[in-house]
């Protein structure tokens, strides 16, 4: 169980000695693509810069060999309010034709939570956008419909951040 | 008294009646929504110019409670989120932990986990195959369809307890091992169910108003399939040969034999199709998995992860000493992230997990099949006339509790 306690920084010096495949292509497409990547658990994750966001993920949904046409998920983490960058948004990539998975990750500070929308490379992007809108307050620019999905519209506050109580601020009132 | 003859304007006479929409609010109480789904739906006459779904109406901020919930007390929120296929959910959480902790899962454990959840998708694709032949007009089904599902759900509660919510397993392995008796129940079940599948078919597929009703309805290319996320029998049923036991095998499912039903129309129909074809399957996978199972233990040896047996609790004192610890402070994860997804009946069903050490998880995200399905339906019900959103939606086979979450 030893080795096991320390998957990720172990990893973090393997950036340049024993990437995957995936994480090789995209660097060698284009170098600034790639921040750093993370192999642990037998899964590739590859932190993304948000500015390459979508120039990378329509790279890799077209090239040949990787093929990753179907976007599995899109989910939100908060890190904590005293983390510097607070926010993680990671993206499940799947190919239909290859089977194989990656895992995109861009980091986003609290003050620019902005990120820009994969909608334009996989329409499914856009009710988990919505819903990692609604429950961290992760802007997505250029959605087609950025709303609340889950929480009422009138919804105060981003419930899955770690500052928002578990049982929300207030007393639940029907006043 | 006024002599005018001049009309008032509100009764001004409009020239084309129909060329005015209309929008109606569909749900959340509409009994073909499945639950509280409210569908918003913009008309012109009979045709649906523009369809919006509004959900969240179940949401219970399940993905919070984890967080604040140790690993092994996650198991019974995950029973409430799809309730018509929780043994799914169940193993899409407990293999994301075991995946994070690196445990082997003994091989008894790992057939009773295919056995059952193949039986528990049986009996989803039961209820679905009730309610939408409901929706559509068809009352009959309904009864046939769940006095078959009665039966898997006596084997749920046999081996777990529960009908609805069985959360029959557990890190590291199951709750506890099948009650003898267990393997001849199910070959009754086994022996008994491909005459209930052809009862099925005469009732449904040869029916007239159903092909009617369900063929060239609701149509979805391969492309736009892939493009909008469905997974599960929704793409299949539009060609893609696509399923996570195949493609990311996992819990032993490649050494099974059952083949991969697809059917090529893309229409209601063909969803329909898929998931009688996959119910032979399931029955399939079942039979083969009650000639594997083989007498062994069910639980991972990992006695600060596995609760110990309840003699051995009362005899050994350092499994008295485990028990303790693991039920008061439970145990400790390993920093990581895993995504973990299965094929549940509904589609792929993933669980994310991110772990920064504890007994509690950071964060757990379950990408469910029934959320991404229902993103589509603007998609596929636009055009269509208003009384066939509703076979289209049974089509989808959604459930809110897992979209709402």
């Amino acid at each position: 169980m030893e080795q096991v306690n320390q998957p990720v920084e172990k990893s973090e010096n393997q950036t340049s000695s024993t990437p995957s495949p995936i994480a090789a292509a995209l660097q060698h497409e284009h170098p600034e693509w790639v921040s750093r990547v993370v192999e642990a658990l037998g899964e590739t994750t590859i932190m993304v810069p948000r500015e390459h966001l979508v120039s990378a993920c329509a790279f890799l949904k077209s090239a040949p060999g990787l093929e990753f046409n179907f976007l599995s998920d899109v989910c939100g983490f908060d890190r904590g309010p005293e983390e510097e960058p607070r926010f993680e948004v990671n993206y499940h990539l799947f190919s239909t034709t290859k089977f194989h998975r990656v895992r995109l990750k861009v980091l986003l500070n609290e003050d620019d939570a902005h990120v820009a929308s994969v909608t334009s490379v996989w329409r499914t992007a856009n009710w988990h956008e919505r819903e990692t809108y609604d429950l961290f307050g992760v802007i997505f620019d250029d959605h087609p419909d950025l709303r609340r999905i889950l929480l009422p519209d009138d919804w105060q506050g981003h419930a899955l951040r770690k500052d928002f109580p578990l049982r929300g601020y207030e007393p639940y009132s029907l006043e | 008294m006024s002599t005018s003859l001049d009309i008032p304007p509100q009764f001004e006479v409009v020239d084309q009646p129909l060329d005015t929409q209309m929008t109606i609010s569909m749900g959340p109480q509409h009994p073909s929504t499945h639950g509280v789904l409210r569908l918003e739906l913009v008309l012109d006459s009979e045709l649906v110019v523009k369809a919006t779904p509004d959900i969240g109406y179940l949401h219970t901020g399940m993905e919070k409670l984890f967080e604040y919930r140790k690993y092994q007390q996650g198991i019974v929120i995950t029973d409430r989120m799809d309730y018509l296929n929780p043994l799914g959910n169940n193993l899409a959480y407990v293999m994301a932990v075991e995946k994070l902790l690196q445990l082997e899962i003994p091989e008894r454990a790992q057939t009773i986990r295919v056995l059952t959840c193949e039986l528990q998708r049986i009996a989803s694709h039961l209820v679905w195959l009730g309610t939408h032949a409901l929706d559509i007009g068809a009352m009959t089904v309904f009864f046939y369809a769940f006095r078959e599902r009665e039966k898997i759900l006596n084997l749920i509660e046999a081996a777990s307890g529960g009908r609805l919510t069985p959360s029959y397993f557990r890190i590291g392995g199951l709750m506890m091992d099948l009650p003898a008796g267990f393997d001849r129940r199910v070959k009754q079940f086994i022996d008994e169910f491909p005459k209930a599948v052809e009862e099925f078919h005469k009732l449904v597929t040869g029916n007239r108003i159903f092909q009617k009703r369900t063929q060239g309805i609701g149509y979805i290319s391969a492309e736009d399939a892939i493009d909008w996320g469905l997974s599960g029998p929704c793409l299949r049923g539009s060609g893609v040969a696509l399923d996570i036991r195949r493609a990311n095998p996992y819990c032993t499912y490649e050494q099974y034999d059952f083949e991969i039903p697809t059917e090529a129309d893309c229409d209601v129909w063909a969803r329909y199709m898929v998931r009688m074809s996959e119910m032979t399957e399931s029955h399939k996978i079942v039979t083969q998995a009650l000639s594997r199972l083989k007498p062994g233990p069910v639980k991972a040896d990992a006695p600060k992860i596995v609760l110990p047996d309840r003699e051995a609790m009362k005899t050994h004192m350092d499994a008295l000493i485990h028990h303790f610890l693991i039920v008061a402070e439970g145990f400790d994860v390993p920093a990581g992230e895993v995504y973990m997804p299965i094929e549940a009946s509904k589609g792929e069903l993933g669980v994310y997990i991110q772990s920064t050490g504890g007994p509690k998880p950071a964060r757990v995200h379950f990408r469910g099949p029934s959320f991404v399905n229902l993103s589509a339906l603007p998609h596929i019900a636009e055009g269509e006339m208003i009384a066939d959103v509703v076979a289209i939606i049974g089509s989808l086979d959604i459930v809110l509790g897992e979209i709402d979450r």
